[in-house]
C-alpha cells in the first residue's frame, strides 16, 4: 500500500467528525541468536495496521486495526467516532485540529548497506565466529551473539492536509559472556542490553570489528571474577556514556515528559517531582548540565521528521546551564499545560495511541578530557555499561548498578571492581555534577525498550553524552 | 475466528513437501480501551489485532516467522503462504539446530469461556459514575482474548474467553494513592460499584498527615500485592532452567549451593486456576500443578522441551521463555483480622514499584514502597508514610526472616497490554517479616 491507497482510504470515510487521521505502521522485526555456538533464534515478526483517529466534540477516539479492507475502515472510523462522541462529555481536555498540525514530507534513515547486503546465513556465520571468540577462557560458562533488524514504516494522512512518509532502518547488536569460578558469576555485554541500536545498516557488522568487541567483552568478565567487590561509602563517581544514558533517560527523561506531570501516567509508571511551574525556574542540575532533545543526530535510535502528531521534530534544549527550560510534550501536552515542548508524541505501533515519548535526549559535551576528569578525582570509582534499574513513581530515589568499575584512586584508574552500584536522589544529584566530557567523550546509544502508558507501549529512544563526574555519591557493591 | 485459523492451518499444512513439519501459532484480541485522568477521559478507542506465529523445520534447521491476522481469508491465506515460502528460502541457510523440538500430536483441546461484558456504549459513564468528587486515573480494558495452536502432526488447541479489567489509581490532594484493580468476565453493576465504594473509603486513611521513616531495618508486613510483584521476578532469572544452567538465575544458590528458603514458603505453577490455556507456543501442556518451592526447598524449575534436550532434563513443557504462567503462592496461618497485631510496631506495605535485580546472582531484589503504605504502631495503623527504597534479598524476606504467612490467598490480575492483553494472575498471600531493609 502507498501513501495514495491510504489517501484513497481517507476520502471513502464517511463520518460526522471534525477532523480525521490514518496512520499506516509496517514494521518487521528479525532477531539472529547463536548461543554457545548453536543457533537459538532465526526469527522474522512483521506487524501491519491502520490506527484511524477522529476528533468529535474537542475529544479524540481511535480504532486501531488490521486491515486495510476498505469496510472495515470504514467501521473502524465509526465506532471512534461513537465512542468520541461518548466520551466528550467526560473529556479531560476539548481538543481542536491545532493539536494535528498539517505535516508534509519525507524521512529515511541513512545507511550504506541495505539488509540484503548481508544474507541470513552469512550473518549466522558471522554470529558464530563471534560466539567462538568469546570462549576467551573455560570460566567462560555462556556466550550469546545477537543481531536484531528492524524496518519500520510509518504512513500518515489527515483530513487537514497531512502525507508524512517516514521509513526507518534499526540496527542493534550486542555480544555477551557469562564467567563462573565458583560461586562467584559475573557478566559483560557490549555497552549493556542492546545498548548499541542505531538507524544505520548492515555496516554494523564488520567482521573485524566484531571480533575485537567479543574478545574484550569475554575477557572483562573474566576480570571481573578474580575482582574486588565494589567498595561501599559517599565518594566521587564517574560515569561512561553507557551507563549516562540510563542515568539522563530515568532521572531527566521520565520526569520532564509533561504528560506525566499532567498525571497521565499516575496509575502506571507514576507521576513526576516536576511542576507546570517548575518550567524556567527549577535548577534541575549544575551550570555545566545541558541537555538536549535532538531528532536531528543521523544515526541516533530515535531521529525522525515529524512525531504522531505531524509535528515537524527539531533540536530544542531542554535543559541550559541547569536551568529547566522546556518539556518533553507534544502538542496534546503543549495546549493542556500552556508549558513550550517539543515533537514527541509518539506511538509504539499502528495499534497504539501516540502519547509522550522522550526520544533522543542528550547531554551536551563539556569541555573536559576523560584524563583531566580522572585525574580530578582522590577517591571513587568509574563505571561503565547498566545492568540494574529501579526509580521512584516521582523521579525521585533511584538505584542503578553497573556490569564494569574501576576503582580511581589519586587521580589513576588502578583496579577493577566488580558489582558497582549507586543511590541517589534527582536533583541534589544532578546539581552534583562537578565534570563533563568534552567531544572526544561523546557516545550515542539507545534503548528499543522504554516501557510507558496504558495500553502499554514500548518504543525505541537514544541517548548520547560524554563522561561525567559527580561528587559525593552513594556507592556500594554486592550482596 | 478459530475456524478461520483452523481452514488457513489445514490449507498451509496441504503445502509442506517431505521433511517438512510447521507448527501454527494464534493470538489476537478485540479490546475496548479508555484512560482516565482525573475522573475524566484522556484517551478512548479500540484495538482489532491479531497475529499468526510459523515454525519451520527442515533437514534439522528452524526457522520462525510472524504475521498479521486479518481475519480475511484470501488475504490470510496468501500472507501464511508467502512466509512459508520466504522461511522456506531462508531455512536453507541456516546452521543445523541441536536442540529443534519436533511437533507431536498428544491430543487436542478446546476452551471457549464466554463472559458478560459492560456494553462498549455504556463504559464510559458506568465507570465514571462512582467516582464524583474523587482523582481517580487508570485504564478500562475489555473484550475477547484469543490463543490456538496447530500443528501439522494433526494437534489442535483453541482458547478463547472475555474478560475486563479496570486497573485504577485513588488520589488525594496532599498525593497519597490507593490502588485497586476490578476484574473479571462477568460485569455487575452491583458489584462494580460496591468495589468502588470500598476503594474510596480507604482514602480515608491516606489523609492522615505522612510519616517520613529512616533507611534501616523494619519488622515489614507485605500485602498480597506486593508479594506478587516478589513473585513476578522470578520469571526474569529465577525459575528457569535454562537461566540457572547460563548462570542468570537468583536460583543459581539453590541449585549450586543447597541454600534453602524458610519452611513457611512453598509456590508452584497450577493451573486449576483456568485463567490461562495450559498448552505453550509448541502446543505442549504443561502438568496441571507442579511445585516449584515446596517448604522452602527448591523441588522444580520450569523447563522446556529445548532446554530439557539441551540440558539432559526432562520438560515440564514450560513456555519458551520459562517464565510463570500461573503462578500460586501457597498460604499459610495468619489471619487477616491478626496482621495488624502480630506486626506490632512497623511498616505495612500494601504495593511495591519498579522492582529490579541489584544483585541477581545474589537473590538481591530493589524497588520502591508505593500506594496504601503505613507506619503501624502497637497494632494499629498510625500514618502514612512517605514512599522508600528497599533493597533485600530473597534469600532474607523468603528466608529466616518470613515470619509468617497469611490466610488468605488474593488473586492479582494481570493487566499488562504490551504484548496485547495479557492473560491470567498471580495467586498470593501477605507476608510478614522479622526485618527488612529500607535504603533511601
Amino acid at each position: 500500500m502507498n501513501t495514495s491507497d491510504l489517501k484513497k482510504l481517507l476520502d471513502g470515510i464517511s463520518v460526522n467528525a471534525d477532523w480525521i487521521g490514518l496512520r499506516e505502521v509496517r514494521e518487521s522485526t528479525s532477531y539472529r541468536i547463536i548461543r554457545d555456538d548453536k543457533p537459538q533464534a532465526n526469527h522474522r515478526d512483521e506487524t501491519h495496521g491502520i490506527m484511524i483517529e477522529v476528533l468529535v466534540d474537542g475529544q479524540f477516539g481511535y480504532y486501531g486495526v488490521n486491515s486495510a479492507d476498505s469496510a472495515m475502515i470504514q467501521m473502524a472510523a465509526e465506532k471512534a467516532a461513537e465512542q468520541a462522541k461518548l466520551a466528550s462529555k467526560f473529556a479531560v481536555h476539548r481538543f481542536t485540529e491545532e493539536v494535528r498540525p498539517m505535516a508534509k514530507g519525507v524521512y529515511r534513515s541513512p545507511f550504506e548497506k541495505y539488509t540484503d547486503a548481508i544474507s541470513p546465513g552469512d550473518l549466522n556465520d558471522l554470529l558464530l565466529k563471534a560466539c567462538a571468540q568469546l570462549k576467551v577462557s573455560e570460566k567462560v560458562i555462556s556466550r550469546t551473539a545477537l543481531a536484531r533488524i528492524v524496518e519500520t514504516e510509518i504512513k500518515y494522512v489527515s483530513t487537514n492536509g497531512s502525507d508524512v512518509d517516514q521509513k526507518f532502518l534499526i540496527i542493534s547488536s550486542d555480544y555477551t559472556a557469562t564467567a563462573q569460578d565458583g560461586p562467584i558469576i559475573q557478566k559483560r555485554t557490549d555497552h549493556g542490553l542492546l545498548a548499541r541500536s542505531y538507524q544505520t545498516g548492515m555496516e554494523m557488522f564488520d567482521e573485524a570489528d566484531v571480533m575485537i568487541r567479543s574478545r574484550k567483552i569475554a575477557e572483562q568478565a573474566v576480570e571481573l571474577l578474580s575482582a574486588e567487590e565494589c567498595p561501599t561509602g559517599k565518594m566521587s563517581m564517574v560515569l561512561a556514556p553507557d551507563q549516562m544514558m540510563l542515568q539522563i533517560h530515568e532521572s531527566v527523561g521520565h520526569a520532564l515528559e509533561i504528560d506525566r506531570i499532567l498525571g497521565d501516567e499516575r496509575n502506571y509508571a507514576g507521576w513526576s517531582f516536576v511542576r507546570l511551574n517548575d518550567f524556567g525556574k527549577l535548577k534541575y542540575g549544575s551550570d555545566i548540565m545541558n541537555i538536549t532533545y535532538d531528532p536531528t543526530i543521523p544515526n541516533q535510535h530515535a531521529s525522525y521528521a515529524f512525531d504522531d502528531g505531524g509535528m515537524a521534530a527539531k533540536k530544542e534544549f531542554i535543559i541550559k546551564n541547569g536551568l529547566l527550560l522546556r518539556g518533553l510534550g507534544g502538542k496534546e501536552s503543549q495546549v493542556r499545560s500552556d508549558v513550550q515542548g517539543v515533537a514527541n508524541f509518539r506511538a509504539s505501533s499502528w495499534n497504539r495511541a501516540p502519547i509522550d515519548r522522550m526520544a533522543n535526549l542528550n547531554l551536551e559535551p563539556g569541555d573536559s578530557s576523560f584524563d583531566e576528569i580522572i585525574g580530578s578525582v582522590d577517591r571513587g570509582v568509574y563505571m561503565e555499561s547498566n545492568r540494574s534499574w529501579s526509580i521512584d513513581d516521582y523521579r525521585n530515589k533511584f538505584q542503578f548498578g553497573c556490569e564494569y568499575g574501576k576503582l580511581i584512586e589519586n587521580g589513576k584508574l588502578t583496579k577493577t571492581v566488580k558489582n558497582p552500584n549507586y543511590r541517589a536522589i534527582t536533583t541534589p544529584f544532578w546539581n552534583s555534577l562537578k565534570m563533563v566530557g568534552n567531544p572526544d567523550t561523546f557516545e550515542v546509544f539507545g534503548t528499543p525498550y522504554c516501557g510507558k502508558g496504558e495500553p502499554n507501549q514500548v518504543i525505541r529512544v537514544g541517548h548520547a553524552s560524554p563522561v561525567a563526574l559527580f561528587e559525593n555519591i552513594e556507592i556500594f557493591g554486592g550482596a | 475466528m478459530e475456524n478461520l485459523f483452523y481452514k488457513i492451518s489445514e490449507h498451509v499444512f496441504g503445502l509442506l513437501k517431505e521433511g517438512e513439519k510447521l507448527t501454527l501459532s494464534f493470538g489476537g484480541e478485540e479490546s475496548q480501551f479508555i484512560r482516565f485522568n482525573g475522573a475524566k477521559v484522556r484517551q478512548t478507542g479500540f484495538v482489532k489485532d491479531a497475529g499468526i506465529g510459523v515454525e519451520l523445520i527442515f533437514n534439522n534447521r528452524k526457522n520462525n516467522g510472524g504475521i498479521t491476522f486479518t481475519g480475511e481469508f484470501d488475504t490470510d491465506m496468501n500472507n501464511t503462504t508467502a512466509e512459508l515460502q520466504r522461511m522456506r528460502e531462508e531455512i536453507v541457510q541456516l546452521p543445523e539446530d541441536p536442540y529443534i523440538i519436533m511437533p507431536g500430536n498428544a491430543g487436542s483441546s478446546r476452551e471457549d469461556h464466554r463472559g458478560e461484558l459492560l456494553s462498549e456504549s455504556e463504559a464510559v459513564e458506568k465507570l465514571l459514575s462512582p467516582f464524583v468528587g474523587v482523582d481517580m486515573a487508570g485504564i478500562w480494558a475489555s473484550g475477547r482474548l484469543y490463543r490456538g495452536n496447530a500443528n501439522s502432526e494433526g494437534q489442535k488447541h483453541w482458547f478463547a474467553t472475555d474478560t475486563f479489567s479496570l486497573d485504577y489509581s485513588l488520589i488525594t490532594p496532599t498525593e497519597k494513592m490507593v490502588k485497586a484493580t476490578f476484574a473479571g468476565t462477568r460485569w455487575d453493576d452491583d458489584d462494580y460499584n460496591r468495589f468502588v465504594a470500598d476503594s474510596i473509603k480507604k482514602l480515608d486513611i491516606m489523609s492522615l498527615p505522612p510519616k517520613k521513616i529512616k533507611p534501616g531495618e523494619y519488622r515489614t508486613f507485605i500485602a498480597s500485592s506486593g508479594v506478587s510483584n516478589f513473585l513476578g521476578m522470578f520469571s526474569w532469572g529465577g525459575v528457569s532452567e535454562a537461566a540457572i544452567q547460563q548462570g542468570e538465575s537468583a536460583f543459581c544458590k539453590m541449585r549450586n549451593e543447597n541454600l534453602t528458603l524458610s519452611p513457611l514458603f512453598s509456590f508452584s505453577e497450577d493451573f486449576r486456576t483456568g485463567t490461562v490455556p495450559r498448552f505453550n507456543g509448541h502446543g505442549e501442556v504443561a502438568p496441571e500443578i507442579l511445585s516449584l518451592i515446596d517448604k522452602g526447598k527448591l523441588v522444580n524449575t520450569l523447563i522446556s522441551s529445548r532446554t530439557a534436550r539441551e540440558y539432559n532434563k526432562e520438560s515440564n513443557f514450560a513456555s519458551g521463555g520459562e517464565g510463570l504462567r500461573s503462578a500460586v503462592m501457597a498460604g499459610g496461618t495468619l489471619k487477616e483480622e491478626d496482621v495488624l497485631k502480630t506486626l506490632g510496631t512497623g511498616v505495612y506495605l500494601s504495593n511495591l514499584h519498579y522492582l529490579n535485580w541489584s544483585d541477581q546472582i545474589g537473590g538481591r531484589i530493589t524497588g520502591m514502597t508505593r500506594y496504601a503504605c503505613f507506619w503501624v504502631e502497637d497494632g494499629k495503623i498510625v500514618a502514612p508514610i512517605e514512599n522508600m527504597r528497599f533493597d533485600d534479598s530473597l534469600y532474607r524476606f523468603f528466608g529466616p526472616n518470613l515470619e509468617a504467612v497469611t490466610e488468605q490467598v488474593l488473586m492479582n490480575p494481570e493487566v499488562e497490554t504490551y504484548e496485547g492483553r495479557a492473560l491470567g494472575g498471580i495467586h498470593s498471600p501477605g507476608i510478614l517479616l522479622s526485618s527488612f531493609s529500607l535504603t533511601l
